[in-house]
């Protein structure tokens, strides 16, 4: 990614420079050859259509050519790949809060191994901060009360700097730390050494502990909608509209569970803003993602269009 | 011992003439003043006093990032420092200047006008000025604000101890101040023409400020709501912006961009009408392209408004929304660029002094285009993603805001000196100062297009130190971009006394207000003039010879 910008980057600098340079060459050279000679007066000019026209529309066709390489970089920073391992972000003021899949946590450092995709799932817990790895010329702002995503694909092993990027108070110039990049072998090896369970095992058990269990059943149709199979499909709800079940959606139904009730369900959940943190969120989301996953052993309902018998198959179409 | 010396500068046998300046000098006949050019003066003396304070923020950043380690001060003085450089810079220096001196000054005498429209309400725009000023001052001198300009919440809303409603009381305030000037202007500009000068006969200086006066009756309250929604939040925990209460953070950066985008051609365009003038004048020729380049000050107003999203590519607005707003910013980059166009084409076949005010117009020229080339990279969204928030962004605006607006108006007040004070400023000082701001300026800010996409974000106190040489340039640049700030406060205000007396037209130029006396009498003209000509008819006007030294 970083060679792709780069590539851009010389193109945009090439343009530019070459605009610069006429400029600054026909200004010098017209403003020496036309210095005031005495006896030799201006020649009135009055302009030209042909001209005017000429240079609106030619640069505006090489600015194109700039807009349409830059959408083309954009459009692949903001499409992470589906095999991509997640990694969960959380900022505060002033550092970063990792933690991996696997259930591995790190402060200001974030270990990934070469020639792996990784998608970065980022929240906030006050201000705005802003994820920035220069080596990979990618930023993304990361907000409080939603998730924002960042994927990328590490070449080289090596320490590259993380910055926060986004004004967040007085050590928003501390909020740094580094990103490791190792070789799958070391990489494994660095896993290993760590504690804990995988993340969604920590959201099971959140999911059991906090009661989420007794009306989200698997087996019977409970009070809340059977959750297995729905991350990352349509939901109709009970407004009418459709929406997709993504992270934002799952987090979004934890915290503020009216706002959008699914179609055929009473609006009884209670919230849980203010009684998990940031990090048993990550690990309910991660958990509810799981589950929509086909090694989890749901194998059965994978083929279900949607798991809640209130959605018809209507919604398929949208 | 100095009116001794005044009294030799000016002819003994020649009293002089009543004109604006000496017509009452009494404290009250200059606060309680509707003369437009009274006003200018005022506002002169304010801004002025605005730009030392903010310079003064400047030359703090400076010297702290003179090396890696926070030593000079506090992260958290830094950091409001840093804030009310740009408080500062952009509400109470860059917004006013060229409208509210330049153009307070010279509306009027371009269109053959005695006043402005609505001279009571311009006096009323430089209190307001004042007071959102003082709000400011009081705000400073009380602990500062912290949340940098842009005021982003929920930091502003929630996360910042500083006192931001008093921040953004005194934003409010000033706001009004050019709602009413750019109220002033377009109705002046409808209604006060004088006899014969329709439209297409109009100085481009004319349509630059009534484009930018556009925005600032369409703009202006945009930021004012957003700053009453900020205390709204703030004071009274009412849930707008902070998700914590159930706003939405990004809504603030849509609000406050609607209005801080466009404010940036609020800023520049007022200094592309001074460069035209200067063009025209100092290269004895009509405008190449007079009316695509009056034109394209209406172009910039309006797209200026279709691309305050382009602030946000990475704020968490959607793909698509980001694509849409990344193709419209480089609409606006067309108008930019046949202004510039047409300036070099001015010159083709001309007759060019090297007069000071012509300098500052050739280092517009110049610094506008790589300010303007660097704004095309920050729109191509992909590059944008790595650049944003770093010193590429910061190099890419100070190009566009000093490069352009302070160049400009340099230019403009070198320019109308003579007319506005009736003193020549000394030639030669004034030569050696352009030079110092176009050198300091460069070496203060090239090197901070490096820093940007090697990486170092913005706003940071501490660094890590491969960024140091590049930060060492960059000071060493601003402390020669000083010497040649401070040249002209100097040499003007001694000019003001010693200065060769200035005669009604000293460079030869067309314009109307070169028919009236320097400086001019208080309603302008003695009588209303008639203009049966087209703008720039320099052909019809034989330049000047100066006792400045001409290439030959």
């Amino acid at each position: 990614m970083a060679s792709q910008v780069d590539a851009l980057y010389i193109y945009l600098l090439l343009v530019s420079g070459l605009m610069t340079a006429l400029i600054f060459i026909s200004v010098a050279v017209l403003a020496i050859k036309y210095r005031r000679v005495p006896g030799r007066d201006a020649h009135p000019i009055e302009g030209s259509t042909v001209l005017e026209i000429s240079w609106s529309v030619i640069p505006f066709f090489v600015m194109l050519t700039f807009f349409i390489w830059g959408a083309v970089i954009f459009f692949e920073e903001r499409t992470p790949p589906a095999n991509a391992t997640e990694v969960y972000v959380v900022a505060k003021q002033w550092m970063w809060k990792i933690e991996h899949m696997e259930g591995q946590r790190e402060i200001n450092e974030l270990h990934v191994p070469t020639g792996q995709n990784v998608k970065l799932i980022m929240t906030s817990q006050d201000v705005i901060h802003s994820f920035f790895i220069p080596a990979f010329r990618l930023k993304q702002d990361v907000l409080p009360g939603r998730y924002t995503t960042l994927w990328f694909n590490a070449t080289k092993p090596g320490r590259y700097h993380l910055f926060c990027a986004e004004y967040c108070g007085t050590q928003h110039s501390g909020m740094g730390g580094d990103i490791i990049v190792m070789a799958p072998q070391d990489y494994a090896q660095w896993m290993a050494g760590g504690p804990s369970a995988p993340l969604q095992e920590t959201g099971k058990q959140l999911f059991a502990s906090l009661g989420c269990v007794t009306c989200h059943r698997s087996d019977v149709q409970g009070r809340g909608p059977n959750l297995i199979g729905v991350y990352n499909k349509p939901v109709l709800l009970e407004d009418g509209r459709t929406v997709i079940a993504d992270e934002n959606y799952v987090r979004e139904s934890i915290l503020d569970p009216t706002a959008k009730i699914v179609k055929g369900f009473k609006p009884v959940m209670p919230t849980f803003q203010g009684i998990i943190s940031d990090e048993q969120l990550n690990a309910l989301v991660a958990y509810v993602k799981s589950l929509s996953q086909p090694p989890t052993g749901t194998a059965g309902l994978q083929d279900q269009p949607a798991p809640s018998p209130a959605q018809p198959q209507k919604m398929q179409v949208q | 011992m100095a009116s001794k010396a005044a009294s030799t500068a000016i002819p003994a046998n020649q009293p002089p003439k009543l004109n604006y300046l000496n017509n009452g000098s009494s404290l009250k006949s200059w606060l309680l003043t509707t003369d437009h050019k009274r006003i200018a003066i005022l506002y002169l003396i304010s801004v002025t006093a605005f730009f030392m304070l903010g310079g003064f923020f400047a030359m703090l950043i400076r010297l702290e990032l003179l090396t890696p380690q926070g030593d000079l001060l506090q992260a958290d003085t830094y950091n409001k420092v840093f804030t009310m450089h740009g408080i500062v810079m952009v509400f109470f220096f860059l917004v006013p200047v060229v409208p509210a001196i330049l153009g307070n000054f010279l509306v009027p005498l371009m269109i053959g006008a005695k006043d402005l429209a609505f001279p009571r309400i311009n006096l009323l725009s430089w209190y307001l000025y004042v007071i959102g000023g003082a709000i400011f001052l009081h705000c400073m001198l009380t602990g500062g604000v912290d949340t940098g300009w842009t005021f982003y919440t929920p930091y502003s809303t929630a996360g910042s101890n500083t006192n931001v409603v008093e921040a953004g009381l005194a934003v409010f305030i000033a706001g009004f101040s050019s709602i009413f000037t750019g109220l002033n202007f377009i109705v002046t500009v409808h209604r006060m023409r004088a006899p014969g000068l329709t439209w297409d006969r109009l100085p481009l200086f004319i349509w630059a400020n009534y484009a930018t006066s556009l925005i600032m009756i369409l703009g202006t309250p945009v930021i004012a709501i957003t700053m009453v929604l900020v205390a709204a939040e703030r004071l009274f925990h009412l849930g707008i912006f902070d998700p914590s209460l159930g706003g939405d953070p990004v809504l603030f950066q849509h609000l406050f961009w609607f209005y801080s985008h466009p404010a940036v051609y609020i800023m520049i365009l007022p200094s592309m009408g001074v460069i035209s003038e200067l063009v025209a004048c100092f290269a004895r020729k009509r405008v190449f392209g007079y009316k695509f380049v009056a034109m394209s000050s209406v172009a910039i107003a309006v797209f200026g408004f279709l691309v305050w999203a382009h602030h946000l590519f990475v704020a968490g607005i959607s793909l698509y929304a980001a694509l849409v707003f990344s193709l419209l910013s480089f609409l606006v980059g067309v108008p930019s660029a046949v202004k510039v166009f047409n300036w070099t084409a001015t010159l083709y076949k001309s007759s060019i002094s090297y007069a000071t005010p012509m300098l500052y117009a050739f280092g517009f020229i110049g610094l506008f285009t790589i300010g303007g080339l660097t704004g095309l990279i920050l729109a191509t969204i992909g590059i944008d993603v790595h650049v944003t928030d770093t010193y590429f962004v910061i190099a890419h605006f100070h190009y566009v805001m000093v490069g352009g607006v302070l160049m400009g108006y340099l230019g403009g007040l070198h320019f109308w000196w003579p007319k506005i004070s009736g003193r020549m400023y000394p030639e030669g000082w004034a030569k050696l100062s352009a030079l110092f701001v176009f050198v300091g300026f460069n070496l203060t800010f090239f090197p901070q297009f490096i820093l940007g996409y090697v990486g170092m974000p913005r706003r940071y106190w501490q660094y890590p130190p491969e960024f140091q040489v590049l930060n060492v340039l960059s000071t060493a640049g601003a402390s020669i971009l000083a010497v040649g700030y401070l040249l002209p406060m100097i040499y003007l205000l001694w000019s003001l006394r010693y200065g060769p007396i200035a005669e009604a037209n000293p460079w030869g130029a067309a314009g109307l207000e070169w028919q009236t006396t320097s400086p001019p009498p208080t309603f302008n003209f003695d009588e209303t003039p008639v203009v049966t000509w087209e703008a720039y008819n320099y052909d019809e006007i034989p330049p000047k010879e100066l006792e400045a030294p001409v290439a030959r």
